[in-house]
């Protein structure tokens, strides 16, 4: 329980920023949706959209768009910050001087993160629903879908950080990994279009699991049926990384 | 373990290694309850790596450590909840003001909500911080920075205050200010365990110190005591210019028990500075200047390294 601390400092940092946070989480599927769902998808809508599943261009974006956000805010909050406080500000090196463990600094930051997760999952699917996306309450399930999505990259990327020397590599892991997720990772189009090998490669990206298990909670598509796979992949990718941010951060603090 | 109640940290042959480097290589030392222990060497000497594995941060390589009576690599834990740590470098939370500083350290401990404002209140007003309270940490001088940090170590009232070069990098106002607050800490009866590169530190707070130099403890005991036994009760400085000094011959060797030739001045560890210094006019040798003094643990510390502590 003491790493609720970690999660509760967190917090205090964020009383003063979360009026401006909040207001974002709004704002940016407003923003894509409008643009790229309502706008794009006027003239996809004159195409022919069967390989879409039997949904609207708006419709199919909405929940991948959720599931890519999630990875984004995800992917900044285990760079700079956790950088910030392993070595800029040195926040680790203070809290284990306490009596704080390893552990708690990692399983506090993920409570933190999952608070975060939550208020952006609950925000988009309000804006779903004011376009009308969702098709039944189990929409509602794309939430705790969204925050696990978005778990595995935090706790993928903290593992990546606890190895970086200094902030020069996060340019690199924005521009080769995550922006290439984010645009093939199913969140504009399907995968399917996509040729046999990158087809093949993306199904491997936790932000395909994620993005298949939360438009299909979202839309009731026939993808649906396959949840348990994509949901024992976030599990598993989720449950290593979270021990690999554990086992990487260990050896950074502790030496 | 000593079995007695009044050694708060026992060390035998504790030994931190770095892969193949060796920083601290097998001491032994004994902090005992309401004392002021002090770490004397130069940078690098292998303070710090014993600092950290007296606060459970860093795991001891070999030897035995035990600190108010628990076995870091069992207890880390326990331990941790009865020290207070200031480091070397200070770690406040930047993103926090000065007064949510010590009361997020106080929930770190478990610390309930009321008890740490009444125990924040008070430790703002023991660094004379109180009017800052509200302020961001960042805009604090460099002296008001580690007065909170002592402030925040104090939060959860440890048995044992672990301090690395509390003043390295303070101007000497800043300092003394530091000073005078650990010498109250000390008359309350709080331990200090603290480590430093400055002579003048170490004879203001130690009651009892270790000389630290290439991972090893080379002298122990009070600051008197150390002079006593490696110095003389006064020092003769000397400078002079190159050719003068070459010109030397040594004509100085028999003015004093001991001479010390640096790269800017010679010094003669004398018994009585001013006659060695009338000497040195008698037999006409041209110096620039010339200053008496009283022994320092910089001089026990050149005795016994041969280097000085601050190159």
């Amino acid at each position: 329980m003491t790493a609720l601390r970690v999660t509760q400092r967190n917090l205090w940092v964020y009383r003063r920023t979360w009026r401006g946070s909040v207001f974002g989480s709004f704002l940016t599927p407003l923003l894509y949706l409008g643009a790229l769902g309502v706008g794009l998808g006027s003239f996809i809508a004159a195409q022919d959209t069967s390989a879409l599943g039997g949904v609207t261009y708006l419709q199919f974006l909405g929940p991948g768009l959720l599931a890519a956000t999630c990875m984004q805010t995800a992917t900044f909050e285990a760079t700079f910050p956790i950088m910030g406080k392993i070595s800029w500000r040195r926040n680790y090196e203070a809290m284990l001087a306490a009596p704080l463990s390893v552990r708690d600094l990692v399983l506090g930051e993920m409570g933190w993160m999952t608070v975060r997760l939550t208020t952006i999952s609950i925000a988009f699917l309000v804006v779903l629903t004011l376009f009308g996306i969702p098709t039944s309450p189990l929409a509602l399930l794309g939430a705790p879908a969204a925050i696990l999505t978005g778990l595995c990259f935090f706790c993928a990327i903290m593992a990546f950080t606890a190895t970086q020397k200094n902030d020069s590599g996060f340019a690199a892991l924005f521009r080769f990994v995550i922006n290439p997720l984010f645009l093939f990772s199913g969140t504009f189009f399907p995968v399917d279009r996509l040729p046999d090998a990158l087809h093949a490669v993306a199904a491997l990206t936790p932000l395909y699991h994620g993005v298949a298990l939360i438009r299909g909670l979202v839309l009731q598509t026939p993808e649906l049926a396959n949840w348990p796979i994509h949901l024992s992949y976030l599990l598993v990718f989720g449950s290593v990384a979270a021990y690999l941010a554990y086992r990487l951060l260990f050896r950074r603090m502790v030496k | 373990m000593t079995g007695s109640t009044d050694v708060l940290i026992h060390a035998r042959g504790l030994t931190k290694r770095f892969g193949g480097l060796t920083a601290v290589d097998g001491v032994d030392f004994d902090v005992h309850v309401g004392e002021a222990f002090g770490f004397l060497g130069p940078n690098g000497a292998g303070k710090t790596s014993t600092m950290r594995m007296i606060s459970c941060t860093s795991p001891v390589t070999d030897g035995t450590l035990s600190v108010v009576g628990m076995d870091p690599a069992r207890d880390g834990t326990r331990i941790k909840a009865r020290l207070g740590v200031v480091p070397q470098i200070d770690n406040l939370d930047a993103e926090l003001t000065v007064l949510e500083n010590l009361l997020m350290y106080a929930r770190y401990f478990d610390i309930p909500g009321a008890e740490a404002r009444r125990r924040a209140d008070e430790l703002l007003d023991f660094v004379q911080l109180t009017e800052r309270a509200r302020d961001q940490v960042e805009p604090l001088s460099g002296g008001m920075k580690r007065r909170l940090t002592i402030a925040r170590a104090l939060i959860n009232e440890p048995d044992l205050l672990l301090l690395d070069e509390p003043t390295t990098g303070l101007d000497p106002q800043a300092r003394h200010l530091v000073w005078d607050r650990l010498y109250r800490l000390k008359s309350r009866g709080v331990t200090l365990v603290i480590t430093t590169h400055y002579m003048d530190e170490a004879e203001q707070l130690c009651d009892r110190l270790v000389v630290m130099d290439h991972a090893k403890i080379v002298a122990e005991g009070s600051p008197r005591e150390l002079i006593e036994q490696y110095s003389t009760r006064e020092v003769l400085e000397l400078r002079l210019t190159d050719t003068n000094r070459g010109s030397l011959d040594g004509r100085l060797d028999d003015l004093a028990e001991r001479v010390e030739e640096l790269p800017d001045r010679i010094l003669l560890y004398a018994e009585d500075g001013e006659q060695a210094l009338e000497q040195v006019h008698a037999r006409q040798i041209p110096i620039e200047s010339a200053l008496v003094r009283r022994s320092t643990l910089e001089d026990v510390f050149l005795r016994l390294t041969g280097r000085t502590l601050i190159e």
